[in-house]
């Protein structure tokens, strides 16, 4: 019996569920749009010989049917970034503007951070913060490869983030008081993974589950916390459990003040559960999108936007 | 004047009148470098701050914070500064490079491939020496690689190691 199983009772076609968590996932990348365009890329992909389907939701992500991210030019010069489909989603979701300011909670290696860049058209202040500093070099090394010059990397433990470093509350006018988004792609049992990491589930337990959501749910109140009223916050794992989703989420609308609020999704998913086992949820869980692997053929996803002090 | 604290980020100050660190850079000259040796438009870095963070190691930031800062980057590494010749990043020029117009030098694809691999090469040159802007062509356009440093009649790759790639089969 694999986590999977645990699942059967949520998911509308529990066999088609299977079978595409047994499928290897595609290739795919992501253009940069920091430093080429989708046109200029492309053109270098079919001077290279790399074939290269287009997603239908995303405009820039791609799919590689037979060759892998790297050892291509476009790749070498920072053009195009290997990232799963999915993990673009919530990016979009969160839809940072030029010169806003923007806190990742999660940010390494950093193939999100770099797309929130792309996104801010590097202007503004993005701030990419992992606690684990063997893999801030990883999120530095992409984001300088990429070319993103608005990002400040720091390495706090999320939960109890500070923006005293950034120099909150300072006589100088410069420093960072709120971020009008922040992205929470959370630490999580990486269920939805399996197609990628197909040893995704040896690490599995239900004690693990617990105390992910433990983090997750400190992380969240954080992000709420330090984002000033009327912004935005968006919650991602890529996981199936509701103990590291929607409990997060009842737990926050609880604690904090925010509300869950409706967003466009360019993919097919479906709402989040508001029931599970013993638990009942806020009704407004249902706003949050769960993404299985048969809906959109990627990996799993949970996705959900919140609004602060609203 | 007191000394740099190499563990900290610090603003440049804008003019040598400004200086209050020992040695350190000036913004004026760190955006006339650019504009002297490549001929990039000083007006390109107008929403830049710039901050040195290490002996020397000037970092490029498209927005600002209070000064000093105490994070593990800001922006990207720019320019390498306190030693003679200054040296540009390979990111920096892949950046901000397209932008050159002089000491680029243009390589046919099978001394960009090699170049790329981190390989010293021989090819035409009668500019100066020194640090240069090595670029080659890539979808209808001349696209900076990196750093070479061009001396003795040869092309020198300075790609770091974990920017190299191997393209050829």
């Amino acid at each position: 019996m694999t986590p999977l199983e645990r699942y059967e009772s949520l998911v509308d076609d529990f066999e088609a569920f299977r079978q595409a968590c047994e499928r290897p996932l595609p290739s795919v990348v992501r253009v940069n749009t920091i430093k080429a365009t989708v046109d200029r890329a492309t053109d270098a992909l079919d001077a290279e010989g790399i074939a290269h389907e287009p997603t239908d939701w995303h405009p820039g992500v791609f799919r590689l049917p037979n060759d892998s991210p790297g050892r291509n030019w476009p790749h070498a010069h920072g053009w195009i970034h290997g990232q799963e489909e999915v993990s673009n989603l919530p990016a979009r979701v969160l839809d940072p503007q030029p010169g806003e300011r923007v806190w990742d909670t999660c940010a390494a290696p950093g193939s999100k951070t770099t797309q929130l860049a792309a996104l801010m058209d590097d202007r503004g202040l993005l701030v990419g913060n992992d606690n684990n500093l063997g893999r801030l070099s990883a999120l530095r090394h992409n984001a300088e490869r990429l070319g993103v010059t608005n990002l400040v990397v720091t390495n706090q433990d999320a939960r109890n983030f500070s923006l005293k470093p950034l120099g909150e509350n300072a006589a100088d006018d410069r420093g960072i008081d709120a971020f009008d988004r922040v992205l929470v792609d959370a630490p999580c049992s990486c269920e939805g993974t399996i197609r990628k990491n197909p040893d995704a589930f040896d690490t599995w337990s239900l004690d693990h589950v617990h105390s992910v959501a433990g983090v997750q749910k400190g992380i969240l109140r954080r992000a709420i916390q330090a984002t000033r009223p009327g912004g935005t916050v968006v919650y991602s794992t890529c996981t199936f459990a509701p103990e590291e989703n929607e409990a997060v989420l009842d737990h926050v609308l609880g604690e904090e003040d925010c509300r869950l609020v409706d967003f466009e999704t360019p993919l097919d998913g479906v709402p989040g559960v508001t029931e599970w086992q013993d638990e009942a949820y806020d009704p407004s869980v249902e706003k949050a999108l769960r993404i299985y692997p048969h809906h959109n053929d990627t990996g799993g996803f949970f996705c959900a936007k919140l609004e602060v002090g609203a | 004047m007191s000394e740099n604290d190499g563990q900290q980020f610090d603003r440049l100050p804008a003019t040598a009148e400004d200086r209050d660190v020992a040695g350190r850079a000036t913004r004026a000259e760190v955006v006339d470098w650019w504009t002297d040796r490549f001929g990039v438009p000083a007006e390109t870095f107008e929403g830049y701050t710039f901050w040195e963070k290490g002996a020397g190691k000037v970092w490029a930031f498209a927005a600002d914070l209070p000064t000093p800062t105490d994070v593990e980057g800001l922006g990207m590494t720019f320019l390498r500064t306190r030693q003679e010749h200054w040296k540009p990043t390979t990111n920096a020029v892949q950046r901000f490079g397209s932008l050159a117009t002089r000491n680029v030098i243009e390589l046919d694809d099978d001394d960009a491939v090699d170049f790329l691999a981190g390989e010293d090469v021989d090819p035409e040159w009668d500019g100066d020496w020194g640090y240069l802007v090595v670029a080659h062509e890539l979808a209808g356009g001349v696209e900076p690689i990196g750093v070479g440093l061009y001396v003795h009649d040869e092309l020198r790759s300075v790609i770091p190691k974990g920017r190299r790639a191997s393209l050829s089969e």
